[in-house]
């Protein structure tokens, strides 16, 4: 099957539920100006199940509806960056034979961001869901700069210290200041001629391997993530490129 | 019901506010003026009433206490000896210092920033200008902003530069008094619905935006709201100005933008026919001016934590220590609840390993906030339902977590916070979860509730977000009202063993940081698995000794006993 539609109880339903507010005040005419504007977004057989006022100037909606397109999923790819993860004894094997000396990991959560909650559960020690952070390596050495740390310290950081991978983490992406700092980081390592000598890793909820690809990184870790992931990319990457 | 409002708009807010008013509610303010926010919230839950409750050992909660004071006493005894820039800038502002120059810096910066010596306080500085020159402390910030130099006060006598500053102090502690008064006032008239007060956060980074959020937030159920600040503020050395319109995930906390949001809310308040509370943050660099500010504009509440800047944010741990204490001291004047931050030692690491600091945290906040006289009724002590939803019985520790606190400190309105850790994209899953957050609060009677959001993992609110939050709550803490009256906790069960555990975790976790000591422990990465040194992190060059006479009138008037626990 190449061509699909969203699967509600029938092959082919193409059904989907929405919900949303509109800022205005809840009355009959409300819920037809929902029903009007789902259809206008291009789905059919819309049916507003509930509309209700919220607020007195704010009413809210949940919606099924059909949508009349498909998409060809054999022309989709979207590699993802964690691929046949190792233990961490695998990981710690893999760096010690093939590069013979510990990798030096600066991880930080770069520009106003203060959430650390990502970047930590991949460097400290405690790791995440069970699976060792990178600080539990053998093979690394990590340097957690911690919250709100500033591109320029960030490359200077890695330019002083030599070292090998940069983990840069955005929770917050309002008003896309995540990928601002993504860019920002990427530019200003290429001015500084360290991007060449650096795997970039980019991490947060939001991103992706794709993202970070269109962004110039070597790789982007999303949501469920596990430090072994992380831990993992970096050791093939690094022993891949002593091969080179 | 809140589901069946299909009115028009008008008829809405008038059924929401009829209907609130069938809900049960905090008695009726006393016929006592000074019967404050904290004494009604004391007495909020009704001691006829049998709750349930674990048998915990007393003997260990004395201990705790004991301990936590001997933690403080040392700390306190360095309070008492420094002062920091940002204290004496908050003092510039109660006494009426306002506004930034050309170049946008503060006037409060600039008056501090230009002492030759900030060892003696710039209320010496202050007051001998003015006995000097005869003009108040506005138009000296904004002369020594063009490059006046201040007088040296040395050459003023003692009792001249102090009387001269006098005026524009009991000016100052007038303006915090008056908007106690009003508060107290507005809730005696528009009494808030019963506890747990559900609040709601508005973070859009505008503040206009911000201020039609909170308002649809307190038409939807909202009781208190909080804007939150943007994410690099807490780092700058100073109090942005006027009103603003860019932030990121947040809205910056200033002086101005507290006025909108408060005019707004009173609005809503009279119209709803209940006080709507108004919450900021008194946390980072510029806590005593954030304090100072909100007193004057009548925020209710403010985030206020003597150690989350330090382990969370870098910022020095005596910068932070003595920044905290003037802070509270405004807090305990202005009527306003402090709001604690334990839940981050939850959210950056294990929850049920994580427990007993927890526990620990929020004695040494007590002990804090009890030495800068800050009654129990506005201590909203800090908790945080973040246990792994795939651990089984999870549900029954969150219980015997909460329901301790809500023992241990039972005249302090707990501040609960939703799951925020292992919330995802699955919105629909996350709903669930907070509903038995709001189950565990309703049932333990906490007091202070911030709301669960089901996108919590996406992105900050949407209005809809907030309002299906609202209802979710709304629904449950409605529907089991009173099921934390009408059970008992099993007797060496599993609830009653885990809240032992974590009791007898907390005295360990105080045992070992009393004999270290409190610097030493943040030192040796006690807190949070976080290592913070002494020297280190941002502000620390704002800290400095007192000299002899060193004079800071409204500590001074602060300073009083400590009020009863």
């Amino acid at each position: 099957m190449t061509s699909v539609k969203p699967y509600g109880d029938t092959l082919g339903d193409g059904a989907v539920q929405l919900s949303f507010t509109l800022p205005i005040p809840w009355n009959e005419a409300a819920d037809e100006a929902a029903r009007r504007l789902v259809g206008m977004m291009g789905f059919t057989d819309v049916a507003v199940v509930e509309g209700r006022a919220i607020a007195a100037g704010f009413s809210f909606f949940v919606v099924y509806a059909r949508t009349p397109v498909a998409i060809d999923v054999s022309s989709i790819q979207a590699p993802s960056a964690a691929r046949e993860t190792l233990s961490l004894d695998q990981v710690d094997e893999l760096v010690a034979k093939r590069i013979g000396r510990k990798l030096k990991v600066v991880g930080a959560c770069i520009g106003t961001d203060a959430h650390t909650v990502g970047i930590d559960a991949i460097l400290n020690m405690k790791g995440y869901k069970g699976d060792y952070g990178l600080e539990r390596y053998r093979g690394f050495e990590v340097f957690n700069l911690g919250s709100q740390i500033a591109v320029e310290d960030l490359v200077r950081f890695a330019r002083d210290r030599g070292v090998d991978a940069i983990l840069a983490s955005q929770v917050v992406t309002q008003k896309g200041s995540d990928i601002a700092n993504f860019t920002a980081l990427a530019e200003l390592l290429e001015a500084e001629h360290v991007r060449e000598r650096v795997l970039l890793i980019a991490g947060g909820p939001r991103v992706t391997n794709l993202l970070a690809a269109e962004l110039g990184y070597d790789a982007g870790f999303g949501r469920g993530t596990l430090p072994s992931d992380v831990a993992t990319f970096i050791a093939r990457r690094m022993a891949e490129r002593v091969s080179a | 019901m809140f589901g069946d409002l299909r009115e028009r708009t008008s008829l809405f807010v008038a059924l929401l506010a009829e209907s609130s008013k069938k809900r049960p509610r905090f008695p009726a303010a006393g016929t006592a003026p000074n019967d404050s926010l904290a004494e009604r919230l004391r007495h909020a839950r009704n001691p006829l009433v049998q709750l349930m409750e674990l048998r915990i050992d007393r003997d260990a909660v004395d201990r705790a206490r004991r301990l936590a004071d001997a933690i403080v006493d040392p700390v306190e005894d360095f309070i008492a000896r420094h002062s920091t820039v940002s204290v004496e800038r908050a003092v510039t502002r109660l006494c009426g210092v306002d506004g930034v120059d050309s170049d946008g810096v503060p006037f409060p910066n600039r008056l501090v920033d230009a002492l030759t010596a900030r060892e003696p306080g710039i209320a010496r500085a202050l007051g001998a200008a003015i006995a000097e020159t005869g003009r108040g402390p506005q138009q000296i910030a904004e002369a020594v902003a063009a490059g006046e130099t201040l007088p040296d006060p040395t050459r003023t006598p003692d009792a001249a530069l102090r009387a001269a500053l006098r005026p524009h102090v009991d000016a100052g502690l007038a303006r915090l008094d008056a908007a106690r008064r009003t508060r107290d006032a507005m809730l005696a008239r528009l009494p808030q619905d019963a506890p747990p007060l559900l609040y709601v956060i508005v973070a859009s980074g505008n503040i206009y935006e911000d201020r039609t959020a909170a308002i649809a937030a307190a038409e939807a159920g909202a009781q208190i709201v909080a804007v939150i600040r943007s994410t690099a503020q807490s780092l700058l050395d100073y109090v942005p100005f006027g009103a603003t319109t860019e932030g990121f995930g947040g809205t910056y906390a200033t002086q101005e933008n507290f006025r909108i949001m408060r005019a707004a809310l009173d609005e809503a308040s009279e119209r709803l026919g209940r006080y709507v509370m108004l919450t900021n943050y008194a946390s980072g660099l510029c806590m005593p001016e954030i304090a100072a500010t909100a007193a004057v504009e009548r925020l209710d509440m403010l985030l206020n934590d003597s150690m989350y800047g330090i382990l969370f944010r870098d910022i020095n741990m005596q910068r932070t220590f003595v920044d905290q204490h003037f802070s509270r001291q405004l807090n305990a004047r202005s009527g306003i609840i402090i709001n604690t931050g334990e839940d981050n030692y939850l959210t950056t690491a294990d929850a049920v390993e994580q427990a007993p600091a927890v526990l620990a945290s929020q004695f040494v906040n007590e002990s804090f906030a009890r030495r800068a006289g800050l009654p129990a009724g506005q201590m909203g002590l800090g908790d945080a339902y973040e246990i792994d939803p795939d651990l089984e019985d999870g549900f029954l520790f969150q219980l015997a977590q909460a329901q301790l606190a809500r023992q241990i400190f039972p005249d302090a309105p707990l501040k609960y916070m939703p799951p925020t850790k292992h919330m995802t994209g699955n919105i629909f899953k996350g709903h669930l979860i907070d509903a038995m957050f709001n189950l565990t609060s309703v049932m333990t009677h906490q007091t202070i509730h911030l709301c669960g959001m089901l996108t919590e993992a996406i992105h900050t609110p949407f209005v809809g977000d907030r309002a299906l939050a609202l209802e979710n709550a709304r629904y449950v803490m409605g529907t089991a009202r009173h099921f934390g009256d009408e059970i008992e906790i099993k007797p060496g069960g599993k609830i009653e063993r885990r809240a032992q555990d974590v009791l007898a975790g907390a005295v360990r976790i105080l045992d070992a940081v009393a004999e270290r000591g409190l610097m030493r422990a943040i030192e040796d990465g006690t807190f949070a698995d976080v290592r913070r040194t002494r020297d280190g992190g941002r502000g620390y060059d704002g800290v400095f000794a007192k000299a002899p006479g060193y004079w800071n009138p409204f500590a001074e008037a602060l300073r009083g006993e400590p009020a009863a626990a």
